[in-house]
């Protein structure tokens, strides 16, 4: 989460609502480790990364959900197989995101 | 009351370790306690005995610089699954202290910042050792390499690198021996093989055995064939990493086994 404080601040001060989604386990080979955060405003700015890209873009879409719900719960992302367009992480691991609304 | 956001931002800018632990399943969910070393937990995971347990665990963690999900009962109870609490650990950033204000120093201060060192630039030669030369280090010192090292060798550790470029047996052979008395995990010293073998002379003559010498990488860094100050300093910090993880760096497609 240490990357991303900066941009969280930024976004907190101009009274932003924002979700951020951190790492919090990783089955298997995965691209980041526990700790890895990003984070979304309510614009649908990013900050921050949690996979090599592979499913940043679903974490968008939940996180938006979270800002609107005010929820906050694990969302899990494994091997997508051969479906072209689920998402997933091609190598093959298993990643647990916790994502919240930073109103903390 | 302040944010627990902003005390943890104020730490971690401040380089205070710290920790926060979340409740991530189970009652509870989003329950957040800030732990730092010293000083009282804030915040809570919405029962005092689990606040309590947590808060020894994460100071442990804290400790080893690690981070991951934890299992507790609803009051902090031991090989229960009621709760799974997150503990995020910041540690400060491992130190990289480069001895010798050269060529190669500039970039070895830009590449391990790129990893995340803090670092900091040291040289008896008030000319050379200046910010303006190495705007990227954290900090730049004027001194004799071992007397900085009597300073704060003994806040030196596993995470951290010390790098001896100077190559000048004057100053190289008592930042070795001082860097030795330190629990510093790599330590290197730069040099040719023909420096390399009359630095370890030296240093046997001032009493220092084959297993302490066998702590020093020299010549410094991994076989890459690196010439320019760039490609050294990624040389050198590649074998600082190999070292810190136990590998031998040669190429994954070369080896088998899990990448992580």
């Amino acid at each position: 989460m240490r990357e991303i404080l900066g941009d969280l601040d930024r976004w907190r001060k101009a009274g932003k609502q924002v979700a951020v989604a951190r790492v919090v386990d990783v089955e298997g080979s995965g691209p980041r480790l526990p700790g890895a955060a990003m984070a979304v405003n309510e614009d649908g700015e990013v900050a921050g990364s949690v996979s090599g890209g592979c499913v940043e873009g679903a974490v968008v879409t939940e996180a938006l959900q979270i800002i609107e719900s005010g929820d906050r719960r694990i969302v899990t992302f494994g091997y997508s197989d051969d479906e072209a367009f689920a998402v997933g992480l091609t190598c093959g691991g298993t990643i647990h995101l916790f994502i919240e609304p930073l109103d903390w | 009351m302040t944010a627990l956001f902003e005390v943890l931002r104020g730490a971690i800018a401040s380089e205070e370790p710290v920790a926060l632990a979340t409740v991530v399943e189970g009652p509870g969910v989003g329950g957040k306690l800030l732990v730092r070393p010293d000083q009282e937990p804030m915040g809570s995971l919405g029962d005092p005995d689990l606040d309590r347990v947590v808060a020894r665990d994460a100071l442990g963690e804290l400790a080893a610089g690690t981070t991951g999900v934890r299992h507790y009962g609803t009051q902090g109870q031991a090989n229960e699954h009621d709760v799974a609490v997150f503990v995020e650990s910041f540690a400060p950033p491992p130190q990289l202290l480069v001895f010798g204000a050269v060529d190669f120093t500039g970039a070895l201060a830009r590449v391990g910042k790129v990893l995340g060192y803090r670092v900091t630039v040291c040289d008896a030669r008030e000319v050379f050792a200046t910010k303006a030369r190495f705007p990227f280090a954290d900090e730049v010192v004027v001194d004799w390499p071992h007397r900085l090292l009597e300073r704060v060798g003994d806040q030196l550790g596993p995470r951290d690198a010390v790098c001896v470029l100077t190559h000048d047996p004057k100053f190289d052979v008592p930042a070795v021996i001082a860097a030795l008395r330190t629990d510093v995990g790599y330590l290197g010293a730069m040099g040719s093989r023909r420096t390399t073998d009359d630095r370890n002379r030296r240093l046997r003559e001032e009493g220092v055995t084959d297993d302490q010498l066998a702590r020093v990488m020299g010549p410094i860094g991994l076989d890459l064939g690196a010439r320019t100050p760039e490609e050294t300093a990624v040389s050198i910090m590649a074998e600082v990493i190999a070292t810190r993880t136990g590998r031998q760096a040669p190429s994954l497609r070369d080896a088998a086994g899990p990448i992580h």
